[in-house]
């Protein structure tokens, strides 16, 4: 069993049109670095140049956005979902 | 998941260019990445937002001061900067709102010279939002769509519910199950299908992302979101021309996603690379309720990021705790030399009762918000008392009367006599009786 990891349409090229793939990891910095080892090219998408999620990219563990968490360092384990999604403006 | 980028459900590829339209193509705000003017609303590769591009010079051939005096007093006056490409075909009598010098306002504050621009009253759903669905669901047409939808708070749901009946478009309105009963009758009678969503917000909008990604319709506020908010500029143009084309030294501007602050500054930038207006820039203010601050928070600290809230707030069509135009509403406030506060529900209900005793306004929370925090701004001396002032005032009242309801006092309940009249109101009768 792994972590379910929810792809966003523009990046579903890098994971073969698969909207959802499996990824190991014990935190979302180690599970995006599993994503760019199964699915290179990826993580370039989703972070900057240091690494970091670029602005406009939400991530959510089991529906709670991870700026609500522990952010990147936020805890993942077997059978979480973990979306990521770009910033959706509203008003 | 949220289906970032979509085509159009009947696109034309091979259409002539349209000798009407100055609209170029969609751009990235992060990355620059260019794209064509069909349904794209993040960049694909760096997941920024996309904006519309213009031909401001093919606009200046035709936007001109003397042009403007015999078009309709509609938002659509300012066509050429709107991003459509054929006529205008929804909203036809929108926008265009009063505005007006606010000298028993300005006394009560101890300021010199203070407007209103009054969105309160704008036909025909009385919030700015009438501006911002009146492009979406023109634009939305042209692309062929036949149905629409929206992520709202109240006002969006209203405008998109009204314009749509008289467009003859399908509608599906999805809000927060607690709102106002007022913006839920103001949506229901336009026969909407309106989803009213156990969540906040920010979750009806994630929800609707999901929803826009699975069915080919325009959510105005998400997949056809750049043209919409361009709407948004009208209010800016219309503060400019309404001033005799001078440019305000200050703007107090409510947000929630933060659109309407990076709209108004675009519009005057626009006026001004036009040579509409000479001067300054105004200096832009950000007003949010304490209970939902995050824009307001991190202009406050300085910071580059935006950290969402759990909104908790009387005025719910601001309660949005993930803005996603929050970071550029920052930059647009910092880099016009401006600053940002937050207003507690009772600051938020004084400030309401404030404009309807010295300028016979009744605004919506949201009016509270701003004008509580204006004058918050001009106590603090963050807003100087001889320079020229503007307040936002972008919704009605009537819609949002239940914080109201146990802080106005009653009416005075008397019977149908003289007698009863003169003792009920004793001590509150002026003037004596007529001789």
């Amino acid at each position: 069993m792994a972590v379910t990891v929810r792809i966003p349409t523009p990046l579903q090229r890098l994971t073969n049109g698969q909207g959802e793939v499996q990824c190991e990891g014990k935190t979302v910095t180690e599970l995006l670095a599993d994503l760019e080892r199964r699915h290179p090219g990826i993580k370039e998408r989703i972070c900057d140049q240091d690494g970091k999620l670029r602005r406009f990219v939400n991530v959510f563990v089991n529906e709670e956005d991870i700026r609500f968490l522990q952010g990147d360092q936020t805890a993942v384990k077997d059978g979480d979902d973990v979306s990521i999604i770009p910033a959706i403006a509203g008003g | 998941m949220a289906n970032a980028v979509t085509r159009t459900p009947h696109a034309q590829p091979h259409a002539r260019p349209n000798p009407m339209s100055y609209m170029l193509g969609l751009k990235c705000r992060e990355c620059g990445r260019r794209y064509p003017k069909e349904v794209v609303f993040v960049c694909e590769y760096c997941f920024g937002s996309v904006e519309v591009d213009y031909d401001y010079d093919a606009i200046r051939r035709s936007f001109t001061k003397a042009s403007l005096a015999a078009r309709p007093k509609s938002l659509w006056r300012y066509r050429e900067l709107l991003p459509i490409e054929g006529e205008p075909t929804v909203g036809l009598t929108s926008g265009f709102t009063p505005f007006f010098r606010a000298d028993r306002l300005a006394q009560a504050l101890g300021v010199k010279e203070l407007y209103i621009k009054d969105d309160s009253v704008s036909h025909p759903t009385l919030s700015f939002k009438d501006r911002v669905v009146s492009v979406a669901l023109t634009r939305a047409k042209e692309l062929g769509f036949d149905t629409v939808a929206c992520a709202s708070t109240g006002n969006l749901a209203n405008s998109v519910s009204a314009h749509a009946a008289k467009a003859g478009l399908k509608r599906y309105i999805f809000t927060p199950s607690d709102l106002e009963m007022g913006k839920v009758v103001a949506s229901l009678i336009y026969q909407p299908t309106l989803v009213a969503v156990d969540g906040t917000y920010d979750e009806v909008n994630r929800l609707c992302a999901e929803i826009g990604a699975k069915y080919p319709w325009a959510f105005v506020n998400i997949n056809i979101r750049p043209y919409y908010a361009e709407g948004s500029k009208t209010y800016g143009y219309e503060i400019a021309e309404q001033l005799g084309w001078r440019i305000p030294q200050h703007i107090v501007i409510p947000a929630a996603g933060g659109s309407l602050i990076t709209k108004i500054a675009k519009a005057f930038k626009e006026l001004a690379l036009l040579g509409f207006v000479e001067g300054k820039s105004p200096k832009l203010y950000c007003a949010q309720a304490m209970g939902c601050a995050p824009i307001a928070n991190t202009i406050k600290e300085r910071a580059d990021i935006v950290k969402p809230v759990k909104p908790n707030t009387i005025a719910k069509s601001l309660a949005i705790g993930n803005p996603a135009d929050g970071y550029y509403a920052t930059k647009a406030v910092l880099g016009s030399g401006g600053w940002a506060d937050s207003a507690s529900d009772d600051e938020i209900i004084d400030a309401m009762k404030l404009l309807a005793a010295t300028e016979g306004v009744f605004t919506e929370t949201a009016g509270g918000v701003t004008l509580a925090v204006a004058k918050k701004l001009i106590e603090q001396g963050k807003l100087p008392k001889d320079e020229s002032i503007v307040v936002c005032i972008t919704g009605n009242g009537l819609k949002t009367q239940e914080p109201l309801l146990n802080r106005l006092g009653q009416p005075t309940r008397i019977k149908p006599t003289l007698a009863s009249f003169e003792s009920n109101l004793g001590d509150k009768l002026s003037g004596g009786p007529a001789r």
